[in-house]
């Protein structure tokens, strides 16, 4: 693969009434790991259910109940440690976490706090012109999601959906690495299409598939260097944390927010208090949810029900000899093999659907108008039609198909546009299509030279005309192409008609 | 044949598979002496129906014949394991109403082998106490009485009912649970046998949990060879139990040889309290001199961590015991209190577990939580893991030094009264622990074996800890002792 090298980027600055602030943000992504089943329980994770349908005893918190590990989720989350270059941790625990919620049945979430599954790692994200932010990620651990409680059902009652409650989720832990809002929202993204690759997460957000806890703090110019330098998060700014956000967008308006607010408060000569809080959209703010005095105690402590997890390394190799080429390597090569630019491989392994199409459809063909063929046409159709990937109607074997037509000069450009069309909307195969429908282009001069014999002879008016104004030869190719029903091969029509107007 | 009900199971079985008795009649025999034993407040919910079809099945398969050794045998369940589509409370207000949905994975086992289920036992509520009186179902009463006094004496704890069930002769065996002595005291309370295996023998799916590190079921019998019989049926590996062991189930029973020469017996210097009772003593020496006699020989051995035991235990059972607790919320099971206008969620939990849980289980739910916060983690519940690993030390040396059991005393006293300890202090009561709690901290399984009365006529048990998963050979040496004490005591009725 090709060593992509990057500059970092500068951190965001925001300049205040007494000078200018850098922002410091770290992340917790929660990911639901890809299962079909939860991560103690057995029971199903398919979302949309009844509510309460997907609820096993141990998930209900019933008398007596025990948790099993699923196998799938441990090797889910090695998978993503490898996938981010980590160290995966042969031996690790589970803890629980202790807290009163009525969507929480155990009264307390299964998690890892003192031995997570994943150690170190690092993502890298692009920021544009050549620069890239390497974000290290402290660990991941598995734990238990809560469920649902539903607060507007009725005005007395609350009620509660347990369809979530143990569903398997990957805490991934970034350093707080992250300088600035468009920063944090691609590292999102980056990670969202490292495991997306990976199939360890769906990355659905909407569905709240993934979702993140943004820490926030804003330190003057000078001071992030000296906590990189030394570790020490004195240098830092106090920081608040914003909950549960899914949506890229909202991410960064909710941290632009939280640091003018941050600024503000500091530049006033307060002091920011750390603290949860919640972003609302609506009115563009964070509110608190809790201080730090609220913060719940979690008694965290190892979970007897659930012996240490112990893997063996041949099992994580086993595993890491089946990872699938990883985004950064995959562009790198779209780059080297097929000589796209940066962007149009950057577009074709956003997904890694669309990099595999694209990949089938550029097989032994021009890597280049591939990729113009599948940015340009296919997703600007598939856009319109509101479709993706997944649903397309047209196979990379028939855009593969139109390809080698225009190649072999068997069609032009333009009929290669009405045949795309016609497969799209129709389908079937586009030779025979151009073929059965006689789209094929007419390179054969003495058909065209008939066709344009035919229109002088109809036309003499214009024939005079035009030998006194060249320009309107434009004229006779129009009519020649009309009559031979855009077939004709554009340039020796030209050509011709210009020699018989003794042009 | 007359009083069935006082068969044991070796008997019964034996009589079952000969069919010189069926089992429908064992367990009218049964179903009669516990109605006839309301006073013993044994059982909290009796299943005659349950029982009777049971039997019935009990019957076809022993006449098909190569039945298992449990065919037919009427047994007591404690109220602590799930029982199907019966009520199960842990003996706790907070469980009103609680019927699961499904059966342990004892219970369920014992009934696969052909046993018949006569009802539901009494207990210390979530199995939290050493005397039965914090169940919320009243005390179940020892059928043991002082020489001379009416008084009402305790069962024991928390198996109380199943202690008072077995040796009332109200059923043939009865499960118990085992967290820090609750089989084994009150065993030794009411003169009868009761083993807590390896931790992981037997699965705890399905047993409402207390401290889930510590936890483990055992059987309570009339007997040794009872326990190795009934032991058999309830342990295995299960797949819903993490913590159970992968291990094949070896026929304890056969293991009953009664000899034990060459073996050796560890007699623990920590274990000989100040202020012991004579009786205590003189209990323990002549059991000593038993298995002397039976060819065993006695070395003198320290474990040196004993007194740390039950401090840590009181930390580390609390501690689990408040998050294992913290499901009991009035959200989807049991019962929840009444609600005042304008109540929400936090005064629903509040109210809910104030009105649902006892003083006992409310104190160490507080004392859990206390242990496990932020600031005193380090200093009471790492500390506790520490002395916990140290006391496991403790006898893993022992064994590697070539003990093969350790007999120790398995209370300090004989049965106390009923209230007696009402206004004790609470860790006059945690006492009655004292030479238990270390076999379950440090995971071992260890036997209760009655081998004499005390002055006032009341049974008196001695312990015996074995290697981790050899009960066979444990049981062996409590057989050997059950014959050399030949204790054949029973309590006279008089409920």
């Amino acid at each position: 693969m090709l060593d992509l090298t990057y500059e970092a980027p500068k951190a965001k600055v925001i300049a205040g009434a007494t000078g200018d602030w850098e922002l410091v943000i770290g992340m917790e992504v929660h990911a639901q790991v890809a299962t079909k089943a939860k991560l103690f329980s057995g029971a199903s994770t398919e979302f949309g259910a009844e509510p309460n349908a997907n609820v096993a005893f141990v998930d209900a918190g019933m008398p007596g109940m025990l948790p099993v590990i699923n196998e799938g989720c441990i090797a889910q989350a090695v998978r993503t440690g490898l996938g981010i270059k980590a160290q995966i941790n042969l031996r690790s625990a589970f803890d629980r976490k202790n807290y009163f919620y009525p969507d929480l049945p155990q009264g307390y979430q299964i998690s890892q706090l003192f031995h997570p599954i994943v150690g170190e790692g690092e993502v890298t994200v692009e920021m544009g012109n050549g620069t890239a932010r390497r974000v290290r990620i402290e660990r991941i651990h598995l734990e238990q999601d809560a469920g649902k409680s539903i607060h507007d059902m009725d005005p007395h009652m609350s009620f509660v959906d347990l369809n979530r409650t143990g569903v398997a989720l990957m805490e991934i832990v970034s350093r707080p690495d992250i300088r600035g809002p468009e920063e944090a929202a691609a590292y999102v993204v980056k990670l969202r299409q490292i495991l997306r690759y990976l199939g360890t997460c769906d990355g659905n957000m909407q569905n709240g598939n993934l979702r993140a806890d943004v820490n926030v703090s804003v330190c003057r110019p000078g001071d992030y260097e000296k906590f990189a330098a030394t570790g020490d998060f004195g240098h830092l700014g106090t920081r608040c944390e914003i909950k549960n956000m899914n949506s890229m967008r909202f991410i960064q308006m909710a941290i632009d927010y939280e640091a003018r607010r941050q600024i503000a408060i500091l530049e006033d000569g307060g002091k920011v208090d750390q603290e949860t809080r919640l972003y609302d959209p609506d009115k563009n703010e964070t509110r608190s949810m809790r201080s730090k005095e609220e913060a719940h105690d979690y008694r965290y402590f190892p979970d007897p029900d659930l012996m240490p997890l112990e893997i063996e390394q041949a099992w994580v190799d086993d595993i890491a000899s089946s990872l699938p080429e990883l985004p950064d390597a995959k562009k790198a090569r779209f780059m080297s093999a097929f000589g796209l630019t940066d962007y149009d491989a950057s577009v074709l392994t956003a997904e890694v659907e669309n990099a595999h199409y694209f990949e089938e459809v550029a097989q032994g063909r021009d890597g280049k108008t591939a990729a113009n063929w599948v940015i340009n046409e296919l997703f600007g159709r598939l856009r319109k039609e509101g479709h993706d990937i997944d649903d397309c109607p047209v196979s990379p074997a028939q855009l593969g198909g139109i390809i080698d037509l225009i190649a072999k000069g068997e069609i032009s450009g333009k009929i290669a546009k009405d045949l795309f069309e016609i497969v799209f909307t129709e389908g079937g195969d586009p030779a025979a299509i151009v073929e059965t429908r006689g789209m094929k282009q007419v390179t054969d001069t003495s058909a065209i030279e008939a066709a344009v014999e035919q229109v002088i002879a109809e036309n003499p008016a214009q024939v005079e005309k035009a030998k006194q104004n060249p320009k309107l030869a434009g004229w006779f190719v129009g009519q020649v192409m009309k009559l031979t029903g855009g077939k004709a091969n554009p340039a020796a029509v030209n050509e011709i008609v210009a020699q018989k107007l003794g042009l | 044949m007359s009083d069935l009900n006082k068969l044991t199971i070796a008997a019964a079985r034996d009589a079952l598979r000969k069919r010189e008795i069926t089992a429908a009649e064992l367990t009218e025999a049964c179903i009669n002496a516990v109605e006839g034993a309301d006073a013993l407040n044994a059982f909290v919910h009796k299943t005659p129906e349950i029982a009777r079809a049971q039997a019935a099945a009990a019957d076809t398969r022993l006449a098909a014949g190569g039945a298992p050794d449990l065919c037919g045998i009427p047994l007591g369940i404690k109220d602590l394991f799930c029982t199907k589509g019966v009520p199960s409370q842990a003996a706790s207000r907070i469980l009103e109403g609680f019927r699961p949905e499904y059966e342990s994975t004892v219970s369920q086992q014992l009934f696969d082998a052909g046993a018949v289920m006569l009802g539901k036992l009494n207990m210390d509520e979530f199995a939290m106490g050493s005397s039965n009186e914090t169940s919320c179902y009243g005390n179940a009463v020892n059928p043991w009485r002082r020489a001379n006094d009416d008084a009402a004496l305790t069962p024991g704890g928390s198996s109380g009912g199943s202690a008072s069930a077995v040796a009332a002769d109200l059923c043939l065996g009865a499960t118990g649970t085992d967290t820090g002595g609750s089989i084994r005291q009150p065993a030794a309370f009411v003169g009868i046998t009761g083993i807590k295996p390896t931790y992981g023998r037997c699965s705890r799916w399905g047993i409402v949990a207390f401290a889930s590190s510590l936890d483990q079921a055992g059987p309570m019998t009339k007997d040794v060879r009872d326990t190795a019989i009934m032991l058999r049926a309830m342990a295995g590996h299960d797949p819903k139990d993490s913590t159970s062991a992968e291990l094949a189930v070896p026929d304890f029973e056969a293991a009953l040889t009664g000899d034990i020469r060459g073996k050796t017996i560890g007699i623990p210097k920590e274990y000989r309290m100040d202020g012991m009772p004579a009786e205590i003593e003189k209990l323990w020496a002549d059991g000593t001199a038993m298995l002397k006699d039976a060819g065993a020989k006695i070395v003198d051995i320290s474990l040196p961590h004993t007194k740390y035991a039950l401090p840590a235990y009181y930390v580390i059972a609390p501690a689990e015991a408040s998050s294992n607790l913290a499901r009991y919320d009035g959200v989807r099971f049991g019962h929840r209190a009444k609600l005042a206008q304008g109540d929400g969620i936090t005064e629903m939990y509040e109210k809910t577990r104030a009105e649902g849980f006892g003083h006992e289980v409310q104190r160490r739910v507080m004392v859990g939580t206390y242990v496990l916060s932020a600031g005193f983690y380090d200093a009471y519940y790492n500390r506790a893991r520490r002395v916990r690993a140290l006391i496991k030390r403790d006898f893993d040396l022992a064994f590697e030094a070539g003990v093969d059991a350790i007999l120790t005393p398995a209370t300090p006293s004989a049965a106390f009264g009923l209230g007696e300890m009402a206004d004790a202090d609470p860790v006059q009561m945690y006492l009655n622990d004292v030479f238990t709690v270390t076999v379950n901290l440090a995971g071992l399984p260890g036997v209760a074996v009655p081998t004499g009365l005390d002055a006032k006529g009341l049974p008196l048990g001695l312990q015996l800890i074995g290697r981790p998963w050899e009960e066979g050979d444990l049981l062996n040496f409590a057989y050997t002792l059950e014959q050399a004490a030949g204790f054949v005591s029973k309590p006279a009725k008089w409920w």
